[in-house]
């Protein structure tokens, strides 16, 4: 029971950090129907713009949050602008390839210009141990649920009681109806981009935080496995990608736990191709048939 | 048709699928040789991309002919790797048995792929098989801990026998093309390129979607599966790493610079990729992001690759003869539309 409980709580602090990352996924495919593969390297790139900021002005967590989440913002901006705008009609296999190569492009500008290897992340919160009844964790796995949860509300706060809210709403249901009501696409959009890449950035910056290692290609792996909960929870639907990265941390704790430490990178794959196989809509998604 | 031009254009297919190449291939290698000087690392180019044409190509007729969006080309490849290299190494089958049968058994892993999803769109599809081709590489690193011992799990098996020649290596991926354009002019070809164009349509046309969806990856994943039984010959080596989702991502680049569709020139630009990657050897990262840009850039200005669907054909040659030129002019040419 012990061990359980132990593990549920190293599992909810690694499944809010898929969890912040799977609201950009399904964010962004709410609303330009795109999977968007570099979103995973916006989240690694978070993580090392957090790094260079401590780094600079020393390892403050506010300063270095904010500054990772505003310029992952600017970055995912930039990139849906360039190459992702002009294919907005094109077939969805050109868009999902430029999106391969912008993902293959970020990993490799980092190991070129900043470093191929694993660096250590600065601890920016001083680890504080404690133990109950057995169960030991640390203060740093209460803050990043946290400073999670915290990041939800307001996103939920976002997308629900303000008019950008309304818009991007809109959007997702109807993209040309919108258009006709008023609504600028374009900038939706982009605002869309922003939030899903400045929430990947401070998953990032979380990470580093809970797990003091960065390398260029960590993105690569979290972003399949924050897919896969985005694809659990239903894409398109906010609250389901944050169950789903909650449900898929959990389960990849336990399985790595409970069954074998080499299902650690399986364990999201099995996931996904059984809920393509029983429900593809996702648990909290409704069915929706293919129109011609 | 009348039965003669039949036997013609089955000679002609013979011309354009093994002859051609070999004279222009020699004719490069003999460039370079002078060039250069000689040296027994142009054959291994030379080698390996022939066998990046078979992946290549293969890959093609899943992603560039059919429409679907296959991530997992490695997997199937790993999949006629490991099948084909333990059956020479462990019970000592001759080379081409064990290649047909890791082919088959690559075939198989695409059928059961192929099943469950294709039923999903092109990006759910993606993510699928990455995943598929990810499954593959984490079950033979975790091979010695779940009975396999003898796959020797994230260390690799060493000491195959090495049988792939340049030879062996320029013969199948001739048969590859061959069989592939044969295939893609068929009419179950036509078919699969009936669900590329609109999915919708084709299946009111009475065309079975998912049976040619499932089709493609089964034939595609075999000639994978062969590639990847030759390159364990090669370099007699089996490691996991060797089949990653960075290897996929190769293949698909070739597919997008010759063409969502040209056969022709996917395989022209397996062999310059492949020779482009071993003059950046050294430079991994430089050769990451040029490769990253052009794909961005392919892409943006050419989504359906750069050839499209044209192929290149020796009728383009036709034109430098004046007299041919002139009488039966276009005549070579079926590009797909």
């Amino acid at each position: 029971m012990v061990e359980f409980v132990q593990q549920l709580i190293n599992g909810i602090s690694l499944g809010c950090i898929y969890a912040l990352i799977a609201l950009g996924y399904t964010m962004v495919y709410g609303i330009v129907r795109l999977i968007n593969f570099a979103h995973g390297d916006i989240y690694m790139v978070g993580a090392y713009i957090g790094y260079l900021t401590a780094h600079r002005i020393g390892p403050h967590f506010f300063p270095a949050l904010i500054i990772a989440m505003a310029g992952a913002a600017t970055l995912g901006v930039t990139i849906e602008k360039i190459a992702y705008k002009p294919l907005r009609y094109a077939p969805r296999i050109a868009a999902l390839t430029t999106a391969i190569g912008v993902s293959i492009f970020l990993e490799n500008a980092v190991r070129k210009f900043i470093s191929p290897n694993f660096l250590p992340f600065p601890e920016m919160i001083k680890r504080v141990p404690f133990e109950v009844r057995g169960v030991t964790f640390s203060n740093v796995q209460i803050i990043v649920p946290l400073v999670a949860l915290l990041l939800v509300i307001v996103l939920q706060y976002i997308v629900l009681r303000t008019k950008p809210g309304r818009a991007m709403r809109a959007v997702s249901l109807d993209k040309d109806c919108a258009r006709l009501m008023g609504v600028n696409v374009d900038k939706i959009v982009s605002i869309t981009f922003a939030m899903g890449s400045s929430l990947a950035a401070a998953a990032g910056v979380l990470v580093g935080i809970a797990y003091p290692r960065i390398d260029p290609y960590m993105g690569v792996m979290a972003g399949l496995k924050a897919f896969v909960s985005a694809v659990l929870g239903g894409i398109g639907i906010i609250p389901g990608a944050a169950l789903g990265g909650l449900f898929m941390g959990l389960a990849e704790v336990m399985a790595v736990h409970f069954i074998n430490s080499a299902f650690k990178d399986a364990v999201a794959f099995v996931i996904l191709i059984i809920v393509l196989l029983v429900k593809p809509s996702g648990l909290l998604g409704k069915y929706v048939s293919e129109k011609v | 048709m009348s039965n003669a031009s039949a036997r013609s254009s089955f000679a002609a297919g013979f011309l354009r699928t093994f002859i051609a190449p070999a004279v222009i291939l020699a004719i490069l290698y003999q460039a370079i040789v002078a060039a250069f000087g000689k040296n027994d690392y142009y054959m291994y180019v030379l080698t390996l991309s022939c066998m990046n044409v078979i992946l290549a190509t293969s890959l093609n007729l899943i992603n560039g002919f059919t429409g679907q969006f296959s991530l997992g080309h490695a997997g199937f490849m790993a999949v006629g790797a490991y099948l084909a290299g333990s059956l020479t190494k462990f019970t000592h089958w001759p080379f081409v048995p064990a290649l047909v049968v890791g082919a088959i058994g690559a075939s198989l892993a695409g059928v059961l792929v192929g099943l469950p999803t294709l039923r999903l769109r092109g990006d759910y599809l993606a993510i699928a098989t990455l995943g598929f081709g990810e499954i593959i590489r984490m079950l033979i690193i975790a091979s010695d801990q779940i009975g396999l011992k003898f796959l020797e799990g994230p260390r690799g098996v060493m000491g195959i026998t090495k049988y792939t020649s340049f030879g062996w290596a320029y013969l199948l991926a001739g048969i590859s093309v061959w069989v592939l354009t044969n295939f893609i002019w068929s009419t179950h070809g036509r078919a699969c390129v009936s669900v590329r164009e609109d999915e919708v349509a084709a299946e009111a046309m009475g065309v079975n979607t998912t049976r040619y969806k499932v089709m493609a990856f089964c034939i595609g994943a075999g000639f994978a599966g062969l590639a990847g039984g030759l390159h364990a010959h090669f370099l007699q080596l089996l490691h996991p790493s060797s089949y990653d989702f960075l290897k996929s991502v190769d293949y698909l680049v070739m597919v997008v610079v010759g063409g969502m569709g040209s056969l022709t020139g996917c395989a022209v630009a397996a062999v310059f990729l492949t020779v482009f990657n071993e003059v950046l050897r050294r430079a991994l990262e430089l050769r990451m992001l040029i490769y990253a840009i052009c794909l961005v850039i392919i892409m943006l200005t050419r989504p359906q690759g750069l050839l499209g669907g044209k192929e290149i054909s020796l009728g383009a040659f036709k034109y430098l003869v004046p007299s041919y030129g002139r009488s039966r002019a276009g005549s070579g040419e079926r590009g797909l539309t």
